[in-house]
């Protein structure tokens, strides 16, 4: 398209790669990350250092690999079967990540359906309360028996998380839009609709970083505050990287509409992104509903 | 059907353990000596012929095959590929065979979850790597860990043979003893890890959990000694942590706890309750200077 | 002829010519750089040889401490370290590696594709497992120790390990990565690139058991990274999620890790499944009987194993409703799988049988993997499993599922398409040699251990008491037979890779009719359909 050099599009056959570092360099970039965390943990000091090289290197990975595949869209390399092999490999992806967030629902749903009711001596486990935890009663929220990081209170659902909700939720609609726009050719309000969806989703991500704030300075609500801190924190956590991510795919996605790539009919990446994007919408409003408001 | 299935069953599983004259070379799971875990051995041996019953037919079938249908003996293949006739026929044997197994096992189950009114409760605690017990409602309690003797004959290279150690890794210093023909009920938890307590005699196992209490019951009938393990990997020691139960009768019982209570025990150790309490050697010292 | 060596951080544009004909690069790039299915597939089959040896030597070691009661070799620590690493680098270093490479050279040519539907992604899944294994396996010279819990990492006793804790969670976390990644590569390459005609219905049952083994993974392993994750942070960022202090359990642990727990154990038997049903039926000179039924099953057998995971649980302490529904769920597993098995039989009955070393593996199979299966079905039943639970019982039925069962289906997978894959027969009494030595000892050392279970030694002890001294004496001596029959695996496929009589295309000219990857040459042409064939 605005692209000159292209070379013949081998279109009627499906494109295999000879050979490519990016993968190479991608597991040492993992290896080096996670290497670099493990040290931290265990208090080397050259763990910092480590997990921020592997870091970086995972960032040139991203850049280099994504960087060709985008030159070979480009240039026509992918047929209708490439097309369709990354359509489904990315809708895969994300089904992925659905089961990665049940596990973290199923711990809630487990700790208010069963560990909290059985601790305050409901059902079977009538012992567990008159032996261990007397004076312990199931409620919702709770931090345990052991009253693990003392008192705390909870982010009420209709305050900040509610905006957050309808924020998230008009950047599901601005990103139809600008998909909208995309197809019909209007590159300009594709262009804006676009930014307005990033936009969004880093306002979201500020929100959540001024909560948590809320919660660790005024609420005494953090990540040790029981079950309740424990679930609150890596479902929202999980949700708010999640979001970051979804909003720099989106950002990245935007420069390239501005260089003006994709066309009406072939933009791939574009729908990748949307797809991920209301995936992180739509475990928001899980979130909403089980953590803040139920 | 099922009867003569279940009667045939216990005919040779009689005859099974005594076919073994040699108990090392012991081939089966012992009979118990409570009625639950008698039932438990019957069903096990239930399930056991009727797989052997099917591996008979299937296996056979197998084995006549091979045997018979032989390239090099000029088989000429057949060319059927499918009968739903017969597909139909064996799904619906085996759902036949699988309920006639569950009905007998859903009915002991329920009788082993049948946790109502109990002759004796006792507290049961796992530490790393011991058990306390506590018979809360008499006032007594002491610690129970591997004996002397087993343990100098474990360690790394100790150079004791330990087929010269009676009962090796199965006896303790001071056994649980409880009342024959009497409801026991073991209040389970734990003070740091997970452990489990298993007597195979009493067909019972159940786990230990930090924070949590399990419960499971047992009677027995016949005055004895019993011996069971650790059944959950809980750390460096988790082969060293027997369970032996003393069955007494009932006057033996009695005045086994007056003793105890009169001061035959071991000074109390402090209620083992706090389940916060994961300082594992902490814990092996106090036993240890006891 | 242009292939393009793409350098990191240079090359303005890529080109490439696809419509020359290329081999493959030369030197290290070839394997290091690789997106070609049938080298990504040969890597993965070495290095899964190599975990099974890792993991083999760590058994070895097990199996030599319990050689006698007394404790003579390791001091309980280490042998409880060797238990876990054992069991970690045998499941994700040496079975699930080893499908993993058999679908990546079977399915392209099996569907009729180029190559797998992405190749760089599939470089990178391969690609993340040795430096997953350098993490695993450098835990065991950490301070501390490595992970000494037992595979299943049950909290709270795992979070006593030392410095190797941190660096297990991540080995996993890369794992599941990897094989989340190798599945979504298996499904897209299915669903997108059969060849024009083969319809679902008409793909080879490798392809078929492989498809929904790929869902399964995709499923499951993200729910193992969530467990682990939880397990960290209650280690070192202070959450409770398995503390009852907190209002947290640890058996909430179990439940999550029993949920891809369960169908992880089918993740590793239903591609054998797939494998045992491509080579009956050649050997036996007759089509597989039951197709659509075959598939069915297999996709029953998947859908229950999302609903039985608690039978691994039964001794917790569950409510009475709960323990029930798990022991009636599981025991409907064994209604598919006699599908199988009789399916399978009844593709022998009439047919006109050979017995070459792949024949002789998957008969073995049919008929350990059902004593495995059999012990399974004893197991599920709850009253019974309060005996059976944690003791040697459980070790000799997994261990009859998994290595007669996975192990040996692998095993012939190799023997039934090494030709193709080197273009050379191998030794042939060899083969056989290995295939009787294998089948005489498994069965030294893992039958005993059911009457060991059965007699009450616990699973997960370095020590027992002397009533168990000759069958674990016997157990070991078989361990060790069995051990060494596998060098014998070495020298064949050593031979077969170095040269040999020349294999046709065909290979095993049973007159069967045979699937796509048969009509290729020996070994197949580096792309393997350039042109997708028509299927009738
Ligand atoms: C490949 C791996 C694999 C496979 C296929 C299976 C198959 C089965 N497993 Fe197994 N299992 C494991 C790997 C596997 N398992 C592992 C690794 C563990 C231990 C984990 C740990 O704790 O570390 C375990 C543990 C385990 C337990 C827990 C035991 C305990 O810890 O107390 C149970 C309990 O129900 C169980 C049951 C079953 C059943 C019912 C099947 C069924 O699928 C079997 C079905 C097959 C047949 C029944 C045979 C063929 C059928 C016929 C010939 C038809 C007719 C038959 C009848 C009608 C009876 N398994
Ligand atoms: C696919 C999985 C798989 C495979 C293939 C195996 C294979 C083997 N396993 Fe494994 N095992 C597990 C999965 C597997 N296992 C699991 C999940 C557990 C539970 C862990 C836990 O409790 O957490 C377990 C636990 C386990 C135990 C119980 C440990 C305990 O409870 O403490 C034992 C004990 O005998 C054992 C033995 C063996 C042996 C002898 C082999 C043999 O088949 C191995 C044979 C291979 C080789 C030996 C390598 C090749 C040859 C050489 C290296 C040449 C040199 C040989 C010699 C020097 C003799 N295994
Ligand atoms: Cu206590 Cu094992
Ligand atoms: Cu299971």
């Amino acid at each position: 398209m605005a692209h000159a050099h292209t070379t013949h599009a081998p279109a009627d056959k499906y494109y295999v790669p000879h050979g490519s570092p990016w993968p190479i360099i991608g597991s040492v970039s993992l290896f080096t990350t996670v290497l670099g965390a493990a040290l931290w943990i265990n208090e080397s000091s050259s763990g910092p250092v480590l997990f921020s090289v592997g870091l970086l290197l995972v960032a040139f990975m991203f850049a280099g690999w994504f960087g060709t595949v985008i030159k070979e869209s480009e240039n026509r390399f992918y047929n209708e079967a490439v097309d369709r092999s990354f359509r489904m490999g990315m809708m895969w992806f994300i089904f992925s990540e659905v089961m990665f967030f049940a596990a973290f629902f199923g711990a809630l749903w487990y700790a208010r359906q069963y560990s909290v009711p059985w601790l305050g001596g409901e059902g079977v486990k009538v012992f567990t309360n008159y032996l261990l935890w007397d004076n312990f009663e199931a409620a919702w929220p709770t931090n345990g028996p052991g009253d693990v990081g003392g008192d705390f209170e909870t982010i009420p659902a209709f305050g900040l998380p509610a905006i957050n909700t309808a924020i998230l939720l008009t950047s599901g609609v601005t990103i139809t839009i600008a998909h909208h726009a995309l197809k019909a050719g209007k590159r300009g309000m594709l262009n804006v609709f676009l930014a307005l969806t990033f936009l969004l989703g880093f306002t979201f991500v500020f929100l959540q970083a001024e909560e948590y704030m809320e919660a660790y300075q005024h609420l005494n609500l953090t990540l040790g505050s029981g079950i309740y801190g424990s679930t609150f924190f890596m479902l929202t956590g999980f949700h708010g990287f999640h979001v970051t991510v979804g909003a720099i795919m989106l950002t990245v996605i935007w420069i390239r509409c501005l260089r003006g790539h994709f066309t009406p009919t072939h933009h791939f990446a574009f729908e990748g992104v949307a797809w991920y994007w209301h995936f992180v919408d739509v475990v928001w409003l899980g979130l909403f509903i089980f953590v803040y408001w139920l | 059907m099922l009867k003569i299935l279940k009667c045939a069953a216990a005919a040779i599983a009689a005859c099974l353990p005594a076919g073994a004259a040699f108990a090392a070379w012991e081939l089966n799971m012992p009979v118990g000596v409570t009625e639950l875990s008698r039932e438990i051995h019957g069903l096990h041996m239930l399930i056991f012929w009727v797989c052997v019953l099917i591996a008979v037919v299937v296996f056979g079938a197998m084995i006549y095959s091979i045997v018979k249908f032989r390239h090099s003996k000029g088989a000429i293949p057949a060319t059927f590929d499918h009968s739903t006739k017969v597909e139909v026929v064996w799904t619906v044997i085996p759902i036949a065979i699988l309920v006639g197994m569950a009905i007998p096992a859903a009915e002991t189950l329920i009788k082993i979850e049948d946790m109502r009114g109990s002759d004796l409760s006792v507290k049961v605690t796992g530490y790393q790597w011991q058990w306390h017990y506590d018979y809360i409602d008499h006032n007594v309690n002491f610690f129970s860990r591997i004996s002397r003797d087993s343990d100098a004959a474990r360690q790394l290279n100790s150079g004791i043979d330990p087929t010269s150690v009676e009962n090796y890794l199965l006896e303790v210093d001071k056994r649980l003893v409880v009342p024959v023909d009497s409801k026991i009920r073991i209040l389970l938890t734990s003070s740091d890890v997970i452990h489990a307590w298993w007597v195979p005699a009493f067909g019972m196992k159940k786990d230990a959990y930090p924070g949590f209490v399990n419960e499971l019951w047992f009677r027995a009938t016949e005055p004895g000694i019993y011996r069971g393990q650790c059944a959950e990997l809980c750390g460096y020691d988790h082969a060293f942590m027997p369970v032996v139960v003393e069955v007494k009768s009932k006057q033996d019982f009695d005045a086994w706890l007056q003793a105890q209570q009169a001061g035959d025990a071991p000074a109390a150790q402090p209620a083992a309750i706090d389940s916060q309490s994961d300082n594992a050697s902490a814990t092996t010292t106090v036993a240890r200077a006891e | 002829m242009s292939t393009v060596h793409t350098h990191a951080g240079h090359q303005a544009d890529t080109h490439h010519d696809a419509h020359d004909h290329h081999g493959p690069e030369k030197g290290w790039r070839r394997w290091v750089f690789a997106t070609n299915h049938k080298d990504i597939g040969t890597m993965y089959l070495l290095f899964s040889l190599t975990m099974f040896f890792v993991g083999g030597t760590m058994a070895m070691i097990i199996r030599a401490e319990l050689f006698q009661p007394g404790l003579q070799l390791v001091n309980p620590m280490f042998f409880n370290s060797m238990t876990t690493m054992h069991a970690l680098v045998m499941i994700f270093g040496a079975v699930m590696p080893a499908f993993v490479g058999l679908a990546n050279w079977m399915i392209p040519l099996q569907v009729g594709a180029p190559d797998m539907a992405l190749p760089r992604m599939n470089n990178f899944s391969f690609w993340i497992l040795p430096f997953a294994f350098t993490l695993l396996l450098s835990t065991l010279f950490v301070e501390g120790g490595a992970p000494a819990s037992g595979w299943t990492m049950y909290p709270p006793l795992v979070l006593q390990t030392g410095d190797a804790f941190p660096l297990m969670i991540f080995a996993v976390h890369l794992m599941g990565a990897s094989s989340i990644m190798g599945a979504i590569n298996v499904i897209v390459t299915i669903m997108n690139m059969r060849a024009p005609g083969m319809s679902l219905l008409k793909m080879p049952l490798f392809t078929w058991s492989w498809l929904i083994t790929a869902y399964l993974l995709i499923a499951v392993m993200p729910v193992l990274a969530g467990a682990v994750t939880m397990l960290l942070t209650d280690h070192y960022f202070g959450t409770t999620f398995f503390e009852a202090a907190g209002g947290g359990d640890p058996v909430m642990y179990q439940h999550i890790f029993w949920f891809f727990g369960h169908p992880e154990v089918y993740i590793m038997i239903l591609p054998a499944f797939g494998i045992v049903s491509e080579i009956i039926p050649t050997f036996s000179r007759k089509r597989l009987f039951g197709y659509d039924a075959m598939v069915y099953a297999i996709a029953s057998i998947a859908f229950l194993s999302f609903i039985v995971w608690a039978h691994h649980m039964f001794t917790v302490g569950m409510p009475l409703a709960g323990q029930m529904f798990f022991m009636l769920a599981t025991m409907l597993i064994a209604v598919p799988t006699g599908v199988k098995v009789f399916n399978w039989t009844a593709t022998m009955y009439k047919g006109s049988l050979s017995f070459e070393p792949p024949m002789l593996f998957a008969l073995s199979f049919l008929f350990l993997f059902s004593i495995g299966g059999f012990s399974g079905l004893m197991l599920a039943i709850v009253p019974a499993d309060f005996q059976y639970h944690d003791t040697y019982f459980v070790v000799a039925h997994f261990h009859y599922v998994l290595v007669p069962g996975a192990v040996f289906a692998i095993m012939a997978a190799v023997y039934y398409w090494l030709p193709k894959w080197t273009g050379h027969m191998y030794n042939n009494a060899l083969a056989k040699a290995h295939f009787w030595a294998s089948t005489i000892f498994v069965n030294v050392l893992f039958f005993p251990q059911h009457f060991l279970g059965l007699a009450g030694m616990p699973r997960r002890i370095p020590d027992y008491n002397t009533q168990f001294a000759d069958w674990n004496m016997v157990s070991s001596i078989g361990a060790f037979g069995f051990g060494l029959s596998q060098l014998l695996l070495v020298a064949v496929i050593w031979q077969s890779v170095r040269g040999g009589v020349k294999a046709t295309d065909k290979v095993w000219d049973s007159g069967m009719p045979h699937g796509l990857e048969w009509t290729l040459s020996s070994p197949p042409p580096y792309h393997s359909f350039e042109v997708a064939p028509e299927v009738k």
